[in-house]
């Protein structure tokens, strides 16, 4: 499938040609299990599998809940608790299921910084990206209206919070806003239709896989040095790449049990470790929570949505030259909004023709200054939205634009990029002549011969 | 670490969340150990069975447990009572059928009532629903060893009368520490209020570790069998992580023998 030369599947004997003349799946499967695969992946690139495990264990462990699982606001609550109670197993698959969420942003957002670092979204995987982006953000919408089914505190005043941001928008916010309930306030009818997108939505997100999967295995992995793997023959590909299947297979599979070990630790011993207490009292539209805090996963850019207070001059100016119609809180949802979208952008804002964070040595420290952004927003989106805390999101906020839309693009001109190794190969042969204590290069001193 | 920080947050979120406080704080939380603490902690039945007697003799003529049935006082790594007994217990409530259309007496598929005023919240959940530390200090391993909390909440709840009183809106409010702010429950356990049917002295903190024992069964009735498929995942994970490394190391072995001879 990919464009990198290598054996594909022949049919031997009659059977199989039966077979692969009318529907030549077994082919398919076996080109994309066999794809070749650089030699030099390192363990971050492990973090597919994870995604991709936790994608069926989310979709198995909710279909069974779905059984058992009461869509209706006056029963949803004591249905999780039938589950969590006389339910064979039903306590471990709802924390399975609940702390599976956790799993699952935790490895996308590896997995999106990985791709950040290694420029995995440069040219020519920009549709590899835009894919993983629509999948982050199917995923948050998900995760969200899944939040709101066992009908808790925090369920019913998240769902208040969080479509009140589409209520923001002028003119048509409030209609849109109700439209999305299914009546004037959060009740029965929403309940039942995030019930019915949380069931439908994960196959869209499986299908997009599909599509992100199909799209790499085109254009071939990226990989730690960003250099293309040898195409002119079968021979050099062979000394650049392996095959997927069985030598990432194993390797992925080993990090992926050894995360599971983890996680099975967290689910045993400490389900709620990462929940809401308040979920376990249930939704009362009588009685608001003072404060109303997202699972962590949505911190980051729930800072961002409340960091755009009215006095922060940027809105003062938008609000003044757009005639009042975009107010602090619509700019909040818009800026929310667009800091995934230049995210998305991002493949076209990164003006460097260095693919790999490894050979930028500017690059290197606006990257780790993004990750720790990414942290600070996320504890400022934990506190409550005054005082300091709003200062700090700005800051915060501030940064992750300036990332995307001016440091890069600047960066790219700027920089001095190091001498990139003039194979994965060689790169490969460097790291274990590195790691074994020899003397040989490192690979980012490898000079361009 | 956001964590600990968005935890303290939450406490003050859930202790205003309910209405049968005034506004107030997070406040002392004594550190209580209990016999479920831990990855390796079990409920000790005798003091469920305490604390199930707390309940019903205080707690019940106020607040209910919608959530728990009867029949699962019985149930292994709970209170365990013997079938009879527990059969016996359920025959002293009168619950409503909808199907009857009237009050019957209640047997062990049923539950528990509910709460009997609107202000007093059901206790099925409530040492879930409540967070007894501030947060997860360092790693949160602290967590692992002594749970989140709830139950020590509750036992400091109970005990954290200060005897001042406020006369606010009509109503009487009395002090609490564990709450740091006025509450519309008066104290309700006193020394030796009651008789524990085994022989254990029944003093208001005693009372307050029981019942809050109870309530953490009520609230996490699996907890026992939770933590063993916990245990036993994690080992079985482990060794096959262990394999799967050796696997691993062995398929590339051949691989990076070449590419460092070469």
């Amino acid at each position: 499938m990919s464009g990198i030369p290598h054996d594909h599947y022949e049919p031997t004997t009659n059977a199989e040609k039966w077979v692969h003349r009318r529907l030549p799946i077994v082919g398919l499967i076996y080109d994309t299990i066999m794809i070749p695969t650089p030699k030099n992946l390192n363990w971050m690139w492990i973090w597919g599998i994870v995604l991709f495990f936790c994608l069926v264990l989310q979709i198995v462990t909710g279909i069974v809940l779905v059984m058992h699982y009461t869509p209706h606001a006056d029963m949803a609550f004591a249905s999780v608790e039938h589950i969590m109670r006389n339910v064979n197993g039903g306590y471990m698959l709802r924390y399975l299921h609940q702390n599976g969420a956790m799993l699952f942003f935790a490895a996308v957002y590896i997995h999106i910084f990985r791709g950040l670092y290694y420029g995995s979204y440069k040219s020519p995987r920009e549709i590899t990206w835009i894919i993983g982006m629509l999948i982050y953000l199917l995923m948050m919408a998900t995760a969200f209206m899944g939040y709101v089914l066992p009908w808790g505190q925090m369920s019913f005043w998240g769902a208040t919070v969080i479509t009140g941001l589409f209520g923001a928008i002028p003119g048509i916010g409030e209609a849109l806003q109700t439209w999305l309930l299914g009546g004037p306030a959060v009740g029965n009818a929403t309940l039942t239709r995030f019930f019915s997108l949380h069931y439908l939505l994960p196959f869209v997100i499986l299908g997009l896989s599909i599509l992100h999967v199909w799209a790499f295995h085109t254009t071939g992995n990226n990989n730690p040095t960003g250099v293309d793997v040898r195409r002119s023959s079968k021979e050099e590909a062979a000394k650049d790449t392996l095959p997927f299947w069985p030598y990432f297979v194993i390797k992925d599979l080993f990090a992926l049990v050894l995360i599971l070990a983890g996680f099975w630790a967290l689910v045993g011993f400490m389900p709620g470790y990462l929940g809401h207490a308040d979920n376990y009292i249930e939704a009362n539209p009588l009685v608001t929570p003072s404060h109303i805090v997202p699972e962590w996963y949505f911190l980051p850019f729930y800072a961002i949505l409340r960091a755009f207070t009215s006095d922060v001059w940027v809105v003062i100016a938008v609000n003044w030259l757009s005639f009042g119609i975009i107010d602090a809180s619509f700019f909040g949802v818009l800026a929310m909004f667009a800091a995934i979208f230049v995210m998305a952008l991002v493949p076209w804002l990164d003006t460097s023709s260095v693919r790999s964070g490894r050979y930028r040595p500017m690059f290197k420290w606006w990257f780790w200054l993004l990750v720790v952004d990414f942290f600070v927003l996320m504890w400022a989106g934990a506190m409550p939205a005054e005082g300091i805390y709003t200062d700090i999101a700005l800051i915060g906020t501030a940064y992750w634009f300036a990332y995307f839309l001016v440091i890069l693009p600047i960066l790219g001109v700027i920089e001095k990029p190091l001498p990139q190794p003039e194979t994965i190969e060689a790169d490969f042969k460097a790291s274990l002549k590195k790691k074994s204590g020899g003397s040989g290069p490192s690979p980012e001193q490898i000079p361009a011969e | 670490m956001f964590k600990k920080l968005a935890a303290s947050a939450l406490m003050a979120a859930t202790l205003a969340a309910t209405p049968a406080f005034s506004a107030g704080g997070l406040g002392e939380i004594t550190d209580y150990s209990f016999s479920f603490e831990g990855p390796f902690g079990v409920y000790d039945r005798n003091q469920l069975q305490r604390g199930l007697q707390v309940y019903t003799e205080v707690c019940a003529s106020c607040h209910g447990l919608e959530y728990v049935a009867f029949r699962t006082l019985s149930d292994r790594n709970g209170p365990e009572l013997p079938e009879d007994q527990m059969r016996a217990y359920a025959e002293m409530f009168e619950i409503w059928d909808p199907e009857l259309r009237d009050w019957r007496t209640a047997s062990g598929p049923d539950h528990f009532p509910e709460s009997q005023f609107e202000g007093a919240p059901d206790l099925s959940l409530m040492a879930k629903a409540r967070i007894g530390f501030e947060g997860p200090y360092g790693l949160g391993l602290n967590q692992l060893f002594r749970g989140l909390g709830g139950a020590e909440y509750i036992a400091s709840f109970l005990t954290g009368y200060t005897d001042e009183e406020d006369f606010q809106a009509g109503a009487l409010f009395y002090y609490n520490k564990a709450y740091d702010g006025w509450v519309s429950m008066s104290p309700v356990l006193f020394d030796d209020m009651l008789d524990y049917a085994d022989g254990t002295p029944a003093t208001e903190e005693q009372m307050a570790k029981d019942v809050a024992a109870f309530l953490m069964w009520t609230a996490e009735p699996k907890l026992v069998e939770r933590k063993r498929a916990g245990f036993v995942g994690v080992i079985f994970l482990s060794v096959l992580a262990a394999l799967l490394y050796l696997t691993n190391k062995q398929l590339w072995a051949p691989i990076k023998r070449a590419a460092k001879e070469d």
